[in-house]
């Protein structure tokens, strides 16, 4: 047993209440605290990937409790990945709201960590009811992130975001409640176990439970037709936490894909499948339904809020392809649309703050001062979402399109892809233009127009740009572990095996 | 027993989701806290219903009760409590700043 799975989730919880312990003293300090923190979340997330890499599944009993009596926490290939994806995105968000923005609220870096501590824990955690409380977690962190600086804009968005998620909670102690009532355990692994051997008349109840829980986490996702919170949340936090807010998205996936391969995968006869009916086609919806709201949107920041939609479409396609060639184009796809969401959602803050009061409306014949450096990393931006060739969109839209192939929808998905990344071009185009081309320089006597932000507050942006640049350049490196991740996926019997190990270790 | 509890859970839920859907944040509040009550007893009835049976081993019991739903709504009500609270601080931010109580800040847009 080592404690090296449960470290990610204590270091920011320990950092988190020092935080706010520390609250009398300069903010420069609790800054380098909040950032010492991550950069150490960091770390640690590259110590367990190097651990997990090979294939080991390790375990963790909190308590000493043994599963499935008690609670435990698992990290295998695709808990690691999550968690450095997670800690990359927030290293640099943190480093842009270290810039100033921190100070517009009082308990911001207190509730970044305690973001964090939801975060990680729900990618570790091996027990379902465990997971519904880490995700409590790190909502109660994000309404509290939403709101941070105030605003009538922030407050309104706010009150969607919060009571829906509430409404979303419910669900999912329903759904808890059934398959505990059920199956008798809430552990995921034993109830993998439990599931296959279920008896017909429990079946009901039990693909009821599942779609239910499916139904939740496609309303943290996003997924078609629970997406409607997402625009006006992401579209009016500040410029970090929407940075930050580009996972949250990404945990609805990941439990769909957890439950999807664990609970109801192959190996569990009448049920499995359960999920994978439902996940295609609304996934493929939702690129397309989002994909008009991209067209639509009258401000970048709302036009960013449903490429977000957009790319959780495009993931949820992946991973409902069910092969295994599929969830390793998803999971590669993943970070790569996380820190390109996350970049350019802080590169619209940059361009709305020097356009004085036009904020990020898209509209031409504005001022704008640095327009040729934000314009470059606007460029660079747009062909990333827009998954143009050489950058890292372009390879995971080819390796979804590959795994596409094989599948009996192939026609559907193809071209659901290729025409939302077609009118994607379109739109980012037409944003580029209005904002860059058609934009005006600034005249020496305006006084109006901010034109001392200091460039150095691009370097977070920047900064994730490069991170999917590295995607690129060790993309062989990258997609030989997510198909091993996937591999990992399909096949539960180790995650089983090393779970009920653990049970053995402490009869014995 | 079974047929009662589960009419005033399945009250308490259609009640919960008539009053989310309202359009001022008051009932909202109020739809929320009826749906988490109607959860919490839907957790409690999950351990099935027992009366009178000790929840630990003894050597005279005739049965158990499940400890682990009662464990299970105990966290979930200190969830549902501090959710409350948040929301409800969050419903009369909304009602000073936006100066109205309408879930979507009034007609005014």
């Amino acid at each position: 047993m080592s404690h090296l799975v449960i470290a990610p989730i204590l270091l920011p919880l320990l950092a988190g209440i020092a935080l706010l312990l520390l609250r009398p003293f300069a903010i420069e300090m609790r800054r380098l605290l909040g950032l010492f923190a991550v950069a150490g979340q960091v770390a640690l997330a590259i110590a367990l990937l190097n651990r997990v890499r090979t294939g080991d599944i390790l375990t963790y009993a909190l308590g000493g409790w043994a599963p499935p009596f008690g609670i435990v926490l698992v990290a295998d290939r695709l808990a690691a990945w999550m968690l450095l994806i997670t800690t990359l995105l927030a290293l640099f968000a943190l480093l842009h709201a270290a810039r100033g923005s921190d100070v517009r609220g009082r308990h911001f870096h207190v509730l970044f960590q305690l973001q964090l501590f939801g975060l990680n824990g729900a990618f570790l955690t091996g027990d379902l009811f465990n997971l519904f409380v880490f995700f409590e977690i790190l909502l109660l962190a994000s309404y509290g992130l939403l709101l941070h600086g105030g605003g009538r804009q922030r407050t309104r968005a706010g009150l969607h975001f919060v009571v829906i998620n509430l409404a979303g909670s419910t669900l999912f102690l329903f759904a808890i409640g059934t398959l505990y009532g059920v199956l008798g355990t809430l552990n995921l692994a034993d109830l993998s176990r439990q599931a296959s051997t279920l008896p017909a008349r429990d079946l009901g109840p039990v693909q009821s439970a599942g779609l239910l829980l499916f139904a939740v986490f496609a309303l943290k996702s996003a997924l078609l037709p629970m997406h409607l919170w997402l625009p006006a949340a992401y579209a009016s936090a500040s410029a970090s936490v929407a940075a930050l807010f580009a996972i949250m998205t990404k945990v609805g996936a990941y439990g769909i894909l957890r439950l999807e391969t664990l609970v109801f995968g192959d190996n569990t006869g009448p049920l499995s499948g359960l999920i994978q009916t439902w996940m295609l086609p609304l996934a493929l919806l939702t690129m397309v339904i989002g994909m008009l709201g991209v067209l639509a949107a009258d401000t970048l920041r709302r036009q960013v809020a449903y490429l977000v939609v957009v790319s959780v479409g495009m993931l949820l396609t992946a991973f409902g392809l069910g092969s295994a060639a599929g969830i390793a184009a998803g999971l590669y796809y993943l970070p790569h649309t996380t820190f390109a969401a996350g970049a350019f959602f802080l590169l619209a803050d940059a361009i709305a703050r020097r356009r004085g009061e036009f904020g990020d409306r898209l509209e031409a014949e504005i001022a704008l001062s640095d327009r040729h450096l934000l314009g470059a990393l606007y460029f660079l931006v747009a062909l990333l979402i827009a998954g143009l060739p050489p950058l890292s969109g372009f390879l995971g839209k080819w390796l979804t399109l590959q795994a596409a192939l094989l599948h009996p929808w192939r026609e559907w998905v193809i071209a659901a892809i290729l025409v939302t990344g077609l009118f994607g071009i379109i739109a980012l185009a037409r944003s580029g233009s209005l904002l860059f081309y058609r934009s005006v320089a600034i005249e020496p006597g305006l006084d109006d127009v901010p034109t001392t932000v200091p460039v150095r507050e691009l370097l977070p942006a920047t900064a994730l740009i490069l991170l999917c640049g590295a995607l690129v350049i060790w993309a062989g490196a990258a997609d030989d572990f997510t198909r091993a991740t996937a591999e990992q996926l399909l096949q539960p019997d180790d995650y089983l095996r090393a779970v009920l190990e653990l049970t053995r270790g402490f009869a014995s | 027993m079974e047929a009662l509890l589960s009419l005033v859970i399945g009250i308490l839920t259609a009640c919960g989701v008539y009053l989310i859907l309202r359009t001022r944040t008051f009932p909202v509040v109020l739809g929320l806290t009826l749906l988490s009550y109607s959860v919490n007893l839907f957790l409690f009835s999950m351990g099935r219903l027992t009366i009178g049976h000790p929840p630990i081993i003894s050597p005279s019991a005739p049965g158990y009760a499940d400890p682990l739903p009662q464990a299970l709504v105990l966290t979930a009500i200190v969830i549902s409590f501090a959710m409350t609270a948040f929301v409800i601080m969050l419903a009369l931010k909304a009602r000073a700043e936006l100066g109205n109580d309408h879930v979507d800040g009034g007609r005014r847009k």
